[in-house]
């Protein structure tokens, strides 16, 4: 009976202990007001700059432990702009994201490791328009109070995804190589 | 009188002043022309073309009025002759130099708003693709929506000035006979 009620006791401590390591790797909250996601397409040599203006990430890190850390992002392929009306009419249309049919691009981290002091490589899938690529993203984070500010940039090759396709597909028009740069703000990341 | 016993009494204008005329008349007609048409095109890469050819001719433009307006400055032109001043009412010869010194501040201002404009809507110029050209005004969009009307307007009124040149041009040949546009004819020797 003693030894029993003891053991029971010894689970709920061991579930509490459970609970609360959970509570301690629970996911860190991103801050979309502070955070941004923008892209550098070259069009006949002219830097012209982008960025999308809804996306959620869902993120299990912990600096002390960043190999068990999950970062997932969601982006809205419907909410790209590049600051013109009348480019921004065309970029969900079927030949650029195909925004209806594929509302989301997303991006899964497979592997994080720490390269440096406050820096890290994220290694993923890329996923746009159905196309799945690989890619390393590094990524330096700072800390200021509360906020964790993930900072970093990586190229990918947009005929790779199909953003451009056909009459666009012509790299001579829009270069093959899109720059993507993101700054998000975090709350709930451990001391780095 | 005919235009040979003139263009003989008469000084021509220089080699270089008469071959800038004319590659920049063919210039500025065939800008306006592409800016008048590419405007209206829909969202294509042949708009995305036209807008950077017309960018990239819009400086080189500028660049030989530079250089236009440099030679006139060193080589002067010839006056006009006294005999066609003579037979021209007093408001002609003012409006003949009106109508030179607006078109010349205006080879400047078109291409300068233009490129103003460019820079303002976010769109850095990138001459033939290769040589990046600096904004001398940065991206704003409520300034960019208050120069471009301007582009256009002062191209609409460079392209006025042009037809009355030529028409006045036009009429010292076919009506005065005076053969003032020998002065800027290629020689024919």
């Amino acid at each position: 009976m003693t030894a029993f009620s003891f053991s029971l006791r010894r689970a709920g401590l061991i579930l509490a202990a459970a609970l609360l390591s959970l509570s301690a790797q629970a996911e860190q909250k991103l801050l979309p007001a502070q955070s941004e996601i923008a892209f550098v397409s070259k069009q006949m040599g002219v830097a012209v700059d982008g960025h999308f203006k809804k996306f959620d990430a869902q993120i299990a890190f912990d600096p002390a432990k960043p190999e068990v850390s999950k970062i997932a992002f969601s982006i809205d392929t419907g909410s790209a702009t590049v600051g013109a009306p009348e480019s921004d009419a065309e970029l969900p249309k079927p030949s650029w994201f195909s925004a209806v049919k594929f509302p989301q691009a997303t991006f899964q981290s497979s592997a994080v490791k720490k390269t440096g002091p406050g820096k890290f490589e994220v290694a993923g899938k890329l996923s746009i328009k159905g196309n799945v690529r690989d890619v390393i993203v590094p990524v330096t984070l700072t800390q200021a109070g509360t906020v964790t500010t993930a900072t970093g940039a990586f190229a990918v090759k947009r005929l790779a995804f199909k953003i451009g396709e056909n009459e666009w597909a012509d790299t001579a028009m829009v270069a093959d190589d899109v720059q993507v740069k993101f700054k998000l703000a975090l709350t709930g990341v451990g001391k780095l | 009188m005919t235009s040979d016993s003139l263009s003989a009494a008469s000084p021509r204008y220089s080699g270089v002043a008469i071959a800038l005329h004319w590659v920049l008349a063919l210039a500025l007609v065939s800008i306006f022309s592409v800016g008048l048409y590419m405007a209206d095109l829909p969202f294509s890469p042949m708009r995305l073309k036209l807008y950077n050819w017309h960018k990239w001719a819009g400086v080189v433009i500028l660049a030989l009025s530079a250089l236009r307006l440099l030679w006139r400055l060193t080589h002067r032109p010839p006056a006009l002759p006294p005999k066609i001043v003579a037979a021209m009412p007093g408001w002609q010869v003012a409006a003949h130099h009106i109508t030179h010194g607006l078109m010349y501040a205006l080879f400047f201002a078109v291409p300068l708003i233009g490129w103003a404009y460019s820079s303002a809507a976010g769109f850095s110029i990138v001459l033939f693709g290769v040589l990046p050209l600096p904004d001398f005004v940065s991206a704003d969009k409520a300034l960019a929506a208050l120069i471009k009307p301007w582009h256009g307007f002062s191209a609409f009124t460079l392209a006025a000035l042009v037809l009355l040149h030529v028409a006045a041009a036009l009429k010292h040949q076919w009506v005065d006979r005076d053969g003032l546009l020998d002065r800027m004819l290629p020689s024919r020797r």
